[in-house]
């Protein structure tokens, strides 16, 4: 047992219980106690277990100058503290509340130092400050991990967005299509892109019909994005189709100057499909 | 986050492909998707390639930056050659001095989200290219 | 059977067949070429399947050599049919400005294979 932690793990086993309640009490005072958002019982049960773990690590390394977060011993910590982040992400606690959280256990450990070293004020000193560096390790880490948490789910909302305003299906054997809706900036068209020729090597299509019939306006870039689209599907060894070619729109193309060669255009997805279906020799009936 | 970085010796030709797979190597370990991977990986290959056959070699070091889901990779690359004299039509498409396409170094400054470029007849060349995870 | 760094070409009714291993150096990857070459002429074949769905990337140099096969292979009287391109390299060959002009493509070795022996219109 390192002897310079011996001080503040000894007084985490031995005040237990007098630590927890005015750790919780401290909570309260700092603010960072949600009770609209975390109920008291939840929070008392998350502090009781990131104490007991505080505790183990505190006893099984060093806290001294020599605390290294990167210490095994500390992962139970750790996952004590994703654990306390994953539940007050999800409701909205803001990283201030969060580091106060954490950081508000240095007052009942401080109250407990005064009367161990009262004696001692050296002591007293090397221990607060010993204390401080880890707590404020840990207050780090964990407004750290809900930082990244939300980040996180920010990334998903905002992929499941793009999802769905670009859905590719298949609608006939090595058939896939993908209407595009709306304005078309550069990140949308690379999904557009990435999600349709993903699905040309899944659904093993042979042909790609983009649909820009919902299209608000092609402008240069959205007529570049289109062409690439095009060169890259054919890459693959697929065709692209692009259908919902409006007089506007003819016009519009024509007008900036852009030229779509090697890229079969068709006036609405009727025509499209019906190209489509003689490229692959489908016959149907009616 | 991380101080990691990984430096590549590029003296033969095989030294683009370890350079490649060390490329590879930094994208994943900042979970990139794959077509940013591809993108840095290629740019990458192009680099390499001019420095081992028209720079006389140098090498290329690779650097994790940013926190999060805002990491990047940084790759450097430096030559001992003598330079680029004109800048703007080395980074045109279909130039070339050798005997090449012309896309490396124009193509590659598309497939990354940061490209710089420095040359001099003393210090060769040094070309720095960031992609980010996403 | 003929082998390029672990690349094995393999010749099926008149067509060769290639699928690159990953990661080839430039000298392996025109090393391949003068085999596909001699394969070609060696059993006079009607078409060249270069298989690269295991290719993580396709850089300028591996781009012109699938080019400069395509239009070797032509002057020999056979087809040259690149299969199995993953979607991340061809938007990097896109964006690169290799559109590989000249060059047949197909989704797969089997497409391909049908497409060579005649059994399906030929995609433009």
């Amino acid at each position: 047992m390192p002897s310079e932690s011996a001080s503040l793990s000894s007084i985490l086993s031995s005040d237990f219980e007098k630590i927890l309640a005015s750790w919780l009490k401290a909570q309260a005072r700092e603010g960072v106690k949600r009770t609209d958002l975390v109920s008291a019982k939840e929070t008392e049960k998350q502090s009781r277990d990131f104490l007991i773990a505080f505790g183990r690590a505190t006893r099984d390394a060093p806290t001294d100058d020599k605390f290294d977060f990167a210490n095994p011993s500390w992962d139970p910590v750790r996952e004590a503290l994703e654990e306390i982040t994953e539940s007050r992400t999800q409701r909205g606690v803001s990283p201030t509340e969060m580091g106060w959280f954490i950081a508000s256990i240095k007052l009942p450990l401080f109250e407990q130092m005064r009367v161990a070293f009262a004696e001692n004020n050296a002591r007293l000193l090397e221990n607060v400050w010993n204390t401080t560096r880890v707590v404020d390790q840990l207050a780090l880490h964990a407004v750290e991990s809900l930082v990244q948490k939300r980040e996180a789910i920010i990334e998903r909302q905002r992929a499941e967005m793009t999802e769905v305003s670009a859905p590719v299906v298949k609608i006939w054997d090595r058939i896939v299509t993908v209407p595009l809706i709306g304005t078309l900036d550069s990140f949308r068209a690379q999904t557009v892109m990435e999600n349709l020729l993903d699905a040309i090597v899944q659904w093993e299509a042979e042909i790609a019909i983009i649909d820009i019939t919902g299209v608000s306006t092609v402008d240069t870039l959205v007529a570049q994005h289109l062409l690439k689209t095009a060169a890259a599907v054919k890459l693959m060894g697929a065709e692209c189709v692009i259908c919902g070619i409006s007089p506007k729109i003819a016009q519009t193309i024509v007008n900036l100057g852009v030229d779509l060669p090697n890229v079969t255009t068709r006036i609405d997805l009727q025509s499209g499909l019906a190209y489509a279906f003689e490229r692959l020799g489908v016959t149907t009936k009616g | 986050m991380t101080d990691e970085s990984w430096t590549v010796a590029l003296v033969r030709q095989s030294d683009v492909a370890f350079a490649r797979q060390v490329a590879m190597k930094a994208m994943t370990a900042i979970g990139a998707s794959a077509i940013k991977k591809t993108k840095f990986v290629t740019a990458v290959s192009e680099i390499a390639r001019n420095a081992v056959i028209y720079g006389h070699g140098g090498a290329i070091t690779f650097r994790v930056v940013g926190i999060g889901l805002h990491r990047s990779v940084v790759g450097e690359c430096t030559d001992r050659g003598p330079g680029i004299a004109d800048m703007q039509l080395a980074l045109k498409d279909g130039y070339t001095t050798g005997s090449g396409l012309g896309l490396g170094l124009s193509g590659a400054r598309r497939l990354v989200d940061r490209f710089d470029i420095i040359s001099s007849a003393e210090s060769g060349t040094t070309v720095t290219l960031e992609s980010a995870a996403r | 059977m003929s082998t390029s760094g672990s690349s094995p070409i393999v010749t099926i009714m008149g067509c060769v067949i290639v699928a690159i291993r990953d990661d080839l150096d430039d000298r392996e990857v025109l090393m391949l070429q003068d085999q596909l070459v001699e394969e070609v002429a060696r059993v006079k074949a009607r078409g060249v399947i270069i298989d690269i769905a295991s290719l993580e990337i396709v850089d300028t140099f591996a781009g012109r050599m699938l080019g400069s096969m395509a239009q070797m292979a032509h002057m020999m009287n056979a087809r040259t049919i690149v299969v199995g391109m993953r979607p991340a390299v061809a938007m990097t060959l896109v964006e690169l400005g290799m559109t590989l002009d000249g060059v047949e493509t197909a989704l797969n070795a089997d497409r391909a294979m049908s497409l060579i022996l005649g059994r399906r219109i030929k995609p433009s």
